[in-house]
């Protein structure tokens, strides 16, 4: 009995000794090199492996950068924004630029209110599916369609549906415009934006192309392509293009934005922390 | 003769055909008419009329856009309106030509009287043409331009022509009607569709459940030659286009090959009876047999109408929308389309308008799925609609793509099935739009 035991002990020793050679050996011999710098890199992103940044996935992300060091600058993780931007900065021994940090908008207002239900929609709940059959409960053929397939798709739970509105809404604090929601919306209702000086930005919530007496009979925040507000801020910043304003983020905010709100006969344009002027 | 049908799945519809017996009025010329430039499949119709124009029923207003595609022709006499955009089928504004309607002059080469004609004088390059030149399109509803199924592809030939006279979605009848009460010009279109294709067999396939119309059309059939009425077992989608091959022929026509590639050649008896009036009678295709009706509606009827006549003329006509409507579909009630307005006018592929009530339209309560399998049973194609719910609510699309959902036909079988009451339909079209946006995005 103590002859088995021994042998049996000595026998697997035997084996893992080889089996341990055999695996020093290849490891030597057919080590792949690997820059230590990209498990570094990958500790500092935020692992959301959201694909905001155009790699797949963190890991991607950290060997694209480690590889190609000399475009540094065309790199950003928009998830970890500017603070995990210097680490990774620190790590390659770079400098890393400044960015304005984003956020994404929904350029519809055509809320339960504004855009009264006309057609019931009794199909699976989903945006692309019923983009699919038809313009939409309240006719706009560009309008939020509101069953949250932008919600569904939204890996920081920043999104969620107005239960009085029917809108998506965006929370300020988890957004991290990764443009997951810009992607899978069928009428692309999404921008993402910088998020402006203090916090203050204007944009127009409408993408209807229609003319403006067909897009009114949908909507009464649609834009109906007036040119009221090019007049206010006569720059290529705010032009009118089918019918619809687009108001692009550098316009000046801080003197124009009331101004620009306040010219908008159907309350198209919107503001965050932008008080409308009053008359 | 003998019935037959196809051997894979299948359901069986309570057929509610309560417009069977009612024969086909021709409704009144509106006032006004939007004729959309995109009826079929394929690329929209070139305006070729402008604003103020004058034109005569069966005048030429919009010509086909490329190969596949067709042209267009006034359904009334009048002044063309400004190009304007409406909302359509599709759900979504359409180009449309509208046209006020003044009198009803006909183009003078439209032979207009009923008097049937036999003999045909024209070759079959010229019935092709002729085909082409009258704009018509499958009138079973998928609207895919005929003329292209005249122009046989290289390497194939044509041995057989099969006429869909089947019907088999519940509630149409406006096929039926047609082969009760257009019967010899049914046949003299099979004997012209026999001639351009140079075939000498023509088989009209009809469901059991009209044995009128098989009756009828089967002593008619007696001075034809090579022509032969067969009966089909009542089993919906019988009128699918490779359930009716496999049916009548027994030949099984794979995924991505067409019936051609078989030797065959499919038309609806709609299209084949507008085969006719543009062969024999020179009149494009301008008007059509629409079904109205539903259980509530007052006359359920079946029309002539003219294209582009809005909708709301035919329900009024057939009673008005019932009270209690909850929705209304065009096609049928299978594989038709609900209609977000009654503005929406008739167009090539508009079968049917059927008015339901909250009732016959409520979707009830989706359970688990339990993969019980019934769903496969009841496919016609031996596809696994539970298995495509699944990946589609998983957002697996690669899988999705894997497990053929792109040969999926719709035909609703597994959705009328599902004891669980999945959306099964919704889902796998769903599935099929992803799949599509993921096959663009690889061409990239």
């Amino acid at each position: 009995m103590n002859d088995l035991f021994i042998y049996s002990v000595l026998t697997l020793s035997g084996i893992g000794a080889v089996a341990a050679s055999i695996l020093f050996v290849a490891s030597k011999k057919f080590k792949v090199f690997e820059d230590p710098k990209i498990d570094e890199v990958e500790e500092e992103l935020p692992s959301a492996n959201c694909g905001a940044c155009g790699f797949p996935g963190c890991r991607g992300f950290a060997e694209a950068i480690v590889n190609n060091p000399d475009d540094f600058d065309s790199f950003n993780c928009p998830v970890g924004g500017n603070d995990v931007m210097k680490k990774v900065a620190a790590i390659m021994g770079k400098e890393a630029t400044e960015k304005e940090p984003t956020i994404a908008v929904l350029k519809c207002n055509g809320s339960r209110q504004n855009a009264p239900q006309k057609i019931i929609y009794s199909g699976e709940q989903n945006c692309a599916l019923s983009h699919s059959m038809f313009s939409g409960e309240s006719g706009c053929p560009s309008g939020c369609l509101g069953l949250g397939d932008c919600v569904d798709v939204c890996n920081f739970g920043a999104l969620y549906i107005d239960e009085e509105t029917w809108l998506p809404v965006v929370d300020e604090e988890k957004c991290t415009s990764c443009g997951a929601c810009v992607n899978v919306c069928p009428r692309g209702l999404f921008e993402i934006m910088p998020r402006g000086k203090d916090n203050k930005r204007i944009y127009v919530a409408c993408m209807n192309t229609q003319k403006g007496a067909a897009a009114k009979k949908n909507c009464k925040v649609a834009c109906i392509g007036c040119m009221k507000c090019t007049k206010v801020y006569e720059t290529d910043s705010v032009k009118v293009t089918n019918f619809c304003s687009y108001i692009s983020p550098d316009v000046d905010v801080e003197n124009y934005g009331s101004a620009i709100i306040a010219s908008c006969p159907t309350k198209a344009i919107l503001g965050v922390n932008v008080e409308e002027q009053k008359v | 003769m003998k019935t037959k049908t196809f051997t894979m799945g299948g359901i069986h519809p309570a057929d509610n055909k309560l417009s069977a017996d009612k024969p086909i009025e021709e409704l009144e010329i509106p006032i006004e008419v939007q004729i959309p430039i995109a009826q079929h499949i394929g690329a929209p119709a070139k305006p070729v009329v402008k604003k103020g124009d004058k034109v005569k029923v069966g005048t030429l207003i919009a010509e086909a856009g490329g190969f596949i595609s067709a042209n267009i022709h006034s359904s009334v006499s009048g002044t063309v309106g400004i190009a304007k955009e409406i909302v359509g089928t599709s759900g979504y504004l359409e180009k449309v030509i509208s046209i006020k309607v003044e009198g009803d002059e006909w183009e003078e080469s439209i032979i207009k009287s009923d008097e049937l004609k036999k003999e045909i004088t024209l070759s079959p390059d010229e019935i092709q043409a002729k085909v082409k030149e009258a704009g018509i399109v499958g009138l079973g509803g998928a609207t895919f331009p005929s003329h292209v199924k005249f122009a046989i592809p290289e390497g194939c030939k044509a041995e057989m022509v099969l006429i869909n006279g089947v019907e088999c979605e519940p509630y149409l009848t406006a096929d039926h009607r047609l082969m009760l009460e257009k019967g010899e010009e049914i046949l003299v279109g099979t004997s012209i569709a026999m001639k351009a294709l140079g075939v000498d067999k023509g088989v009209i396939g009809i469901e059991e459940n009209k044995p009128d119309a098989i009756k009828h059309l089967t002593k008619l059939a007696e001075n034809y030659s090579g022509i032969l009425i067969q009966p089909l077992k009542v089993q919906y989608p019988q009128g699918g286009e490779k359930q009716l091959i496999k049916s009548i022929t027994g030949k099984e026509v794979t995924a991505g090959a067409l019936p051609i590639h078989y030797g065959l050649a499919v038309f609806n008896v709609g299209t084949i009876f507008a085969v006719y009036e543009a062969v024999q009678k020179n009149k494009p295709l301008i008007d059509r047999i629409v079904t109205v009706t539903g259980k509530n509606v007052s006359k359920p009827s079946n029309y002539k109408v003219r294209i582009g006549t809005p909708l709301k003329e035919l329900i009024e006509k057939a009673g008005g929308v019932p009270e209690n409507t909850a929705k209304i579909v065009s096609g049928g009630p299978m594989m038709g389309k609900a209609l977000t307005s009654t503005e929406i006018p008739a167009t090539k592929g508009t079968s049917g308008v059927l008015l339901f009530s909250e009732k016959d339209t409520k979707r009830a309560d989706e359970t688990a799925c339990i993969r019980c399998g019934k769903c496969s049973t009841v496919c016609c194609l031996g596809l696994q609609p539970f298995l495509f719910a699944a990946l589609v609510r998983k957002r697996n699309w690669e899988k999705l793509e894997e497990a053929h959902v792109m040969d999926c036909l719709e035909c609703g079988s597994c959705s009328y099935t599902c004891p669980a009451n999945l959306p099964l339909v919704d889902l796998i079209k769903l599935g099929k739009i992803e799949i599509k946006k993921l096959r663009e995005a690889r061409k990239k």
